[in-house]
């Protein structure tokens, strides 16, 4: 009895622990959804937007003193910018082209920002401030630590202004008509261009308070820190239904919690396979995702 | 109100447009008949500069809109109704309406206009939170029509609102199309059901292969044997 209540308490905090990571997940899942619903395009430099907003947080932090909050907003404003300076230089040119063209392009600017971060800050693996409280509670037996608590805690803020914006706001109500009929939206006096720009802004946001949040959480930071959580999150977007808001936020949870039972019960070496697994294990089985109808997207 | 004149469009090596001109003056209801692939929704495409034409002159309201984006028009009061109904999906029936009155400001008159519409159309009011993709054609093309007029339309482009609805419900959509026409909106109206539409035309023309053939009032058209022959399936 008592050896099964310690074992199920066990698992109940390793789940807990895969919150924190599984929102950021989600956060970055939201951005690759968001750019695929409007453009059908998979925006595979999202993962150095990312980069790019923990970068740019532990710039602000270290070089210009500003307080934690401020210099995650602040990282938020850049990459909103770089996302939509990347969407008008990139993709937009493209956007009468084959799918394969665009998605080529962004891998190639996913190479781009990695190499021009490498350019500016070096090879040196940088390592993100510690200006978040570090201290751990024991809340009916369970540990609760005050980073993961506040990681958890911006994440859903986040996500629900998001819902906000989208359900709620004529912006959001824009970016969906948009997303269904590009002309039919446009004959209603939507500009569309500006939408898309917007669209990638906000998903440039959302990634950068995951970077930022990252940074804080794992410290260590090179221009490559994109690559495996932006390919998780696209895991997480795939795996929920890409183009899918909820799809989403559910993968990214999902993917979190998974990977940190893996890393937990079996070892920290197979939870990345664990997550591409489920990633071939979806496209095998219901490309559209857990919540999509239809399988009727190539992409 | 609206001059197209000369007007020629390209699709790639297709000139599917060999010089259209026509003209609708404010207050008509002008109608376009001709058969599938003739070339009507790549006028109102273009008129509504969804496509680019190659040469020719689009006039509205004393300007040229060529050079008019899209999304300009509704401003203007220049407001196409396309083909199909391009209801978003999975935006409810309220969000819908809302999206035609997308570059309106005047919050009060946006609500009574509003109101207009589920007078109207009481199913409308019923379904406003109902993702409108769940509404039958017949309701889809309602909802269409009345998005366009939350725009307050001048000029209300209409292509083919009659396509794939039952008999009753063509009557129902002829119907509101005299009923905005007599509240003061000027139509152009492009159909393939020629009978209706050339009874409440003032005008109409016909266009074959990208090419207006014969144009004259609705009546004209209606006893013209021709029209009778090739549209109205008569001896």
């Amino acid at each position: 009895m008592l050896f099964k209540g310690v074992r199920h308490d066990t698992i109940f905090t390793t789940i807990i622990n895969g919150l924190p990571i599984g929102s950021v997940y989600a956060l970055v899942a939201l951005g690759y959804t968001m750019v695929y619903g409007i453009i059908k395009l998979i925006n595979f430099a999202h993962g150095e937007i990312f980069m790019v907003g923990a970068y740019s947080a532990m710039i602000f932090i270290t070089m210009f003193n500003l307080p934690l909050w401020l210099a995650m907003m602040l990282s938020m404003l850049t990459t909103a910018i770089l996302g939509m300076v990347i969407e008008k230089v990139a993709y937009k040119p493209l956007r009468k082209s084959s799918r394969t063209a665009a998605l080529i392009t962004a891998i190639g600017v996913s190479f781009l920002l990695q190499n021009v971060m490498l350019l500016i800050m070096g090879a040196r693996i940088y390592t993100f401030p510690q200006v978040f409280s570090n201290t751990t509670w024991v809340v009916n037996g369970l540990r609760v630590n005050a980073l993961q608590l506040g990681m958890f805690l911006t994440s859903i803020a986040l996500m629900l202004g998001l819902q906000f914006v989208v359900h709620q706001t004529k912006l959001g109500r824009a970016m969906r008509a948009v997303a269904v009929d590009k002309d039919a939206a446009a004959l209603m006096g939507v500009d569309v261009n500006h939408t898309i720009s917007m669209t990638f802004a906000l998903g440039s946001a959302l990634a950068a308070a995951a970077g930022v949040m990252v940074g804080m959480y794992y410290i260590s930071m090179t221009p490559y820190m994109g690559f495996a959580p932006g390919l998780k999150a696209f895991v997480a977007a795939v795996f929920g239904g890409i183009g899918l808001l909820p799809g989403a936020m559910f993968g990214g949870f999902a993917i979190g919690i998974i990977e940190t039972l893996v890393a937990g019960y079996g070892s920290t070496l197979f939870k990345d396979a664990v997550v591409y697994a489920i990633l071939i294990l979806v496209l095998l089985i219901k490309p559209s995702g857990l919540f999509g109808k239809g399988g009727k997207e190539k992409v | 109100m609206l001059k197209v004149n000369d007007l020629n469009v390209h699709y790639g090596v297709i000139h599917a447009l060999k010089g259209v001109s026509l003209e609708v003056n404010e207050g008509e209801i002008v109608t376009l008949i001709g058969s599938n692939g003739a070339g009507k929704s790549t006028l109102l495409r273009s008129i509504s500069n969804l496509l680019t034409s190659s040469s020719g002159s689009i006039i509205y309201l004393d300007r040229s809109t060529k050079d008019v984006p899209s999304q300009s028009l509704p401003a203007l009061g220049l407001v196409q109704v396309p083909e199909g109904r391009k209801i978003f999906s999975g935006l409810s029936v309220k969000e819908n309406l809302l999206m035609g009155a997308y570059l309106r400001k005047d919050k009060e008159g946006i609500k009574t206009d509003l109101e207009k519409v589920y007078a109207r159309f009481p199913i409308l009011k019923k379904r406003m939170h109902q993702d409108a993709s769940t509404l039958s054609g017949g309701e889809q093309q309602m909802l269409a029509m009345s998005r366009a007029l939350m725009a307050r339309p001048k000029l209300l482009l209409l292509d083919e609102p009659s396509m794939g609805l039952a008999p009753l419900l063509v009557k129902e959509i002829f119907k509101l199309i005299k009923e905005i026409h007599e509240q003061g909106t000027t139509i152009l109206l492009v159909e393939q059901n020629a009978n209706q539409a050339l009874k409440i035309a003032d005008k109409a023309y016909v266009l074959e292969t990208g090419k207006i053939v014969l144009s004259g009032s609705g009546a004209e058209l209606l006893a013209s044997e021709d029209v009778q022959r090739i549209y109205l399936g008569g001896h």
